[in-house]
């Protein structure tokens, strides 16, 4: 240990301000690099989802459509039979 | 070698490869960090004409050194990218900008907080600084090259041909300090043949080094990943991958 006590430590010979200032900088820069890289993945994952989500409705209801129209042809071609 | 690489130049195994690296990268990176930053901060020597303020080098000259290597980085990338239409490089090289930039901000920010004790003044325009504020302004022209297209293609291109415009300045910046008289200082690490640096100072900061390296390819890891992810979202392999890992979360919280 270079330092004798622990105040000297903070003090660093008297230039604490500037050296406690690039550490802290530096460590909030990087933190916060590093949360918005985690966050942002699970934000990418999370939009491939919904849109995912979205297309499975979307095909379910074109599904469904196609039945009724299937349905609704053969009724009216019933229909025009009788 | 191409044979042996080609496997790699496919996202999903990729994607997969770099799952697996990451977390060894980031007990690596945790481990050379904090041993490099305590020994730095608690055990080094101090400098004999700047005394404490020298540990502001620990961090600054790793950093500023990144942000030219992250920035040449991005430059092969991107040539690969344009020349062989390369897309996982575009991925990497969207991926490396904001690290570069972070890294940039941090070599300004330190040099500031070191230049006002030893030299007097926060700020000065000379060419050191000037040019490194420069690579931040290229860093922050390609981040908004690569958001501002729709189409992943055509960013990738508009943000290559400016990073590889801007790589002229690498060498200004490296060699600002011996063209122009300058206040800032000449190379103290690289100095090789007779030792310039004491040999208690320069363990403590290679591991420093090291352990930023390896962090930054954390964060370029994890970028990167999520650059593949999006650039690949109709692929069928995506889409099964993103289910499970929403059904897996989605039983983490039951």
């Amino acid at each position: 240990m270079k330092f004798d006590s622990f105040s000297a430590f903070i003090d660093m010979g008297g230039y604490g301000f500037y050296v406690w200032l690039s550490y802290g900088v530096t460590t909030a820069l990087l933190l916060i690099l590093i949360l918005g890289s985690m966050t942002r993945h699970k934000q990418v994952i999370k939009n491939i989802a919904q849109r995912k989500q979205r297309e499975d409705k979307l095909r379910q209801v074109r599904k469904q459509r196609k039945k009724q129209d299937k349905q609704s042809k053969s009724t009216l071609s019933e229909e025009v039979t009788e | 070698m191409w044979k042996w690489l080609h496997p790699y130049a496919n996202p999903e195994v990729s994607y997969h490869f770099t799952g697996k690296l990451l977390p060894w990268l980031c007990a690596l990176a945790a481990l050379f960090l904090s041993i490099g930053l305590i020994w730095a901060l608690a055990f080094a020597p101090a400098d004999y004409q700047q005394g404490d303020s020298f540990r502001i080098f620990y961090i600054h000259v790793p950093a500023a050194s990144l942000s030219m290597g992250i920035y040449f980085g991005m430059a092969i990338a991107a040539f690969t990218s344009l020349v062989w239409q390369f897309k996982l490089a575009d991925a990497s090289a969207a991926a490396m900008a904001p690290v570069g930039a972070t890294f940039t901000a941090i070599a300004l920010i330190t040099g500031a907080a070191w230049g006002k004790p030893m030299w007097g003044t926060w700020w000065i325009w000379d060419a050191r600084l000037t040019s490194e504020l420069i690579l931040l302004f290229l860093y922050l022209g390609v981040i908004a090259l690569h958001n501002a297209f729709e189409d992943k293609n055509l960013a990738g291109k508009a943000a290559g041909i400016l990073t590889l415009v801007g790589v002229i300045n690498l060498p200004i910046i490296k060699y600002s300090v011996e063209w122009w008289n300058t206040l800032h200082q000449g190379s103290t690490v690289s100095k090789l043949g007779k030792p310039s640096m004491s040999v208690d100072m320069l363990w403590p900061f290679l591991f420093c080094f090291l352990g930023f390296i390896l962090l930054v390819s954390v964060i370029i890891c994890i970028r990167f990943r999520s650059e593949i992810l999006a650039r690949n979202s109709i692929r069928p392999w995506v889409r099964s991958l993103v289910s499970e890992q929403l059904t897996q979360e989605k039983t983490n919280e039951i």
